[in-house]
């Protein structure tokens, strides 16, 4: 018998009408069905935490749990292959539910197949797409806020005002970066060290981002391969245990641009993966001895230490300045030399160097490394994970 | 019968003599910047060893001599000509390159010989679409004739008169997707009109827009009109990388409207430099393109 067995159950089934021409917008259905489930589950929107679509879906689950009201979301999976993810929908729900990481999850699809894009017609003479996430940039495109610099700048500009931080405040931690990557042969930038003077002269790309504030961009791949714990033990390297795994969207989300929120200082999804991490895991702030944190660009680094606890809200810089990301400082940070250092994988290769800094064997090892903490992208509805030594 | 019809057939260039007679320094100066060396161009003595009376012109050569000078006097390129080249222009066929150029040559030019050349339409094409822009292939022949009136040459002469397509038209900023839940936005914007969604159940306001109220869950809203006052929230510079529609450095601010809601815009008539969050902002508007208004905005006065 799997533990899958019994696990899990269906509780609530909604729907639209179904025709032939809805007169509503895709995304509208799709909050009509899935609200029309939840009520018939008897539960409120803000009692869903989990969301599953098709990855044929054109209704995001930030846009349909943003629209309903559901808040905060620990899981969010889709399952691509058009029609044959149906029942995957329903599988993805049910391992979230069994496993914990969800309590409520709503598997939803929603579309203007007739009206609409007409899968019958063939591929040839698609019209202009104007699903929910390419609606979404009708607020951005036109005023020319259209890449990842600027939209995180507009995130940095506030965080500047209400903080007192300063660009050299985010300089300090592409030097960190820099100085890690440059002892990793594996690194674009190995052996290629910047300074502060560097950082603050380097040109603007989107004020106040300077060049040297963003990433590069990398050719590459990154693999990593899951097994049992159990299995694990018998396998050539030490394991690192997946201790936490969690994933987070925030009330309110958008992509790159939640900059409706009530404050837009912070992170509240990264503040949501960190609490599920420490709650799964059993472990604190306190108890990690190094963190991979997604560095696309500087200054979202900074929230991520407060969002995690590793000090107060508009703290970082100050965490920063006195040293604690350094290789002896208090919590080594992106010993590989992180995406701006070593390579943008969307932050593939930042799980593997925490894989290397539990084994013991990063080329920037500090000692004494048992707890890794890593995040994935900020900005965006994000995941993390606590990986650590056997014990 | 189109007027272009008309000209079919017609003289254009009535019988003209150029300006000067064939000679040895014109001969020079062409053979040099050809790079021709032929020697029966240059030395008397190597065209007579050939049989010829002596130096003779390049063939390549007949056009130019009838070729108008630098400034031709007005008139002097015949009312043919003139007419033609009036309704050309009338229909934007404003811009011209030659295409075709085929010779026939009766006999060498010699020194001493006055070339005269008349002009006559043989054709002038329909409409074509060309990848230079919409125009007509005006065909004709030039008779070149010398001091005795017999035919040294014959020239079928092609040019395309174009109407030029717009110079590197301004890029368009980028287009909205436009959908259900956002046109009445972007209409609304095109009548200069700052609107924020409203909805009808609990009256809360909303942007950016949706189809649903997440604080009561109605699909029901209609919308009120913005003051169009408000401060800076928080803002960029973007300086890199450049989209033509914009110019450089471009400000990009959220602008927290009086009556709470946020939006992405442009602020106008104020240098970076001086922005600060904050700042209180006043509505304007930019019809970017017939089919692009935006709210964007501007510092606002001090009393």
């Amino acid at each position: 018998m799997s533990s899958l067995s019994g696990a899990a159950a269906i509780a609530g089934i909604g729907a639209t009408e179904f025709s032939k021409d809805s007169g509503r917008s895709e995304l509208r259905l799709a909050c009509e069905a899935v609200l029309a489930a939840i009520a018939d589950a008897g539960l409120k929107p803000s009692d869903v935490d989990g969301m599953v679509t098709f990855t044929a879906d054109t209704n995001a689950e930030i846009h349909v749990a943003r629209n309903t009201g559901m808040g905060d979301l620990t899981f969010f999976s889709r399952v691509p292959h058009g029609g044959g993810a149906a029942c995957g929908t329903v599988q993805q729900a049910a391992l979230a539910v069994a496993t914990g990481v969800a309590d409520v999850v709503v598997c939803y699809r929603a579309f203007n197949e007739r009206s609409g894009v007409r899968y019958g017609l063939g591929q040839a003479d698609r019209p202009v797409e104007t699903g929910a996430d390419s609606a979404a940039y009708a607020w951005l495109n036109p005023f020319g806020l259209s890449t990842p610099a600027q939209w995180v700048a507009m995130f940095a500009r506030r965080y500047m005002h209400e903080y007192g931080a300063t660009s050299e405040d985010f300089g300090r931690v592409a030097v960190v970066d820099r100085r890690h990557a440059a002892n990793n042969p594996a690194a674009w930038f190995y052996q290629r060290p910047i300074t502060l003077e560097d950082h603050q002269a380097s040109r603007w790309i989107a004020e106040p981002l300077h060049l040297l504030d963003c990433c590069q961009e990398t050719d590459g791949g990154q693999a990593l391969v899951v097994v049992s714990a159990e299995r694990a033990r018998d396998l050539p390297h030490p394991p690192a245990l997946i201790l936490g795994a969690a994933q987070g969207s925030g009330d309110d989300q958008h992509m790159m641009t939640s900059y409706y929120r009530p404050r837009i200082t912070g992170i509240p999804e990264m503040g949501l993966v960190g609490r599920q991490l420490y709650a799964q895991s059993g472990l604190g702030p306190a108890d990690m001895d190094a963190a991979i944190l997604y560095d696309h660009f500087t200054p979202l680094v900074l929230p991520q230490l407060e969002e995690l606890g590793f000090c107060a809200p508009g703290e970082a810089k100050d965490f920063v300045a006195e040293g604690n990301l350094e290789l002896g400082g208090r919590l080594p940070f992106n010993t590989h030399g992180g995406q701006l250092g070593e390579a943008y994988l969307h932050g593939m290769n930042g799980i593997a160097e925490a894989v290397r800094l539990v084994r013991g064997t990063s080329v920037n090892q500090p000692e004494g490394v048992r707890n890794v903490i890593v995040t994935a992208g900020t900005g965006v509805p994000t995941s993390g994970l606590v990986l650590g030594a056997d014990r | 019968m189109t007027a272009y019809e008309d000209f079919a057939g017609r003289e254009i260039v009535p019988p003209r003599e150029g300006p000067d007679p064939v000679n040895v320094p014109m001969i020079r100066h062409w053979a040099e910047a050809m790079g021709d060396r032929n020697p029966v161009y240059l030395h008397d003595d190597a065209a007579r060893a050939t049989g010829r009376p002596g130096i003779v012109a390049p063939a390549s050569m007949t056009q130019a001599w009838t070729m108008r000078g630098y400034a031709p006097a007005p008139g002097t390129g015949g009312t043919g000509a003139e007419e033609l080249n009036a309704l050309l222009e009338k229909d934007g066929f404003t811009s011209v390159v030659a295409t075709d150029s085929e010779f026939e040559f009766h006999r060498e030019l010699v020194v001493g010989d006055r070339v005269s050349v008349r002009e006559v339409v043989e054709s002038i094409s329909p409409e074509k679409s060309t990848a230079l822009g919409v125009g007509r292939f005006v065909t004709t022949v030039r008779t070149y004739t010398d001091q005795d009136g017999e035919v040294v040459a014959v020239q079928r002469w092609r040019l395309l008169r174009f109407r030029p397509e717009n110079q590197a038209p301004k890029a368009l900023r980028p287009r909205p997707a436009i959908n259900r839940d956002n046109a009445f936005w972007f209409e609304a914007a095109r009548e200069h009109r700052l609107v924020i969604q409203r909805c009808a159940g609990c009256g809360t306001l909303r942007h950016p827009p949706g189809p649903c109220c997440p604080h009561c869950g109605s699909f029901e809203w209609d919308t009120a009109e913005a003051s169009g006052r408000g401060q800076v929230y928080s803002f960029v510079v973007a300086h890199h990388p450049r989209h033509p529609a914009f110019e450089y450095p471009l400000i990009v601010a959220v602008v927290e409207l009086d009556e709470g809601t946020r939006l992405i815009t442009n602020l106008v008539g104020v240098e970076p430099g001086e922005v600060e969050i904050g700042m209180p902002v006043v509505l304007d508007w930019l019809d970017a393109d017939p089919d692009l208004s935006l709210p964007v905005f501007r510092p606002q006065e001090n009393d």
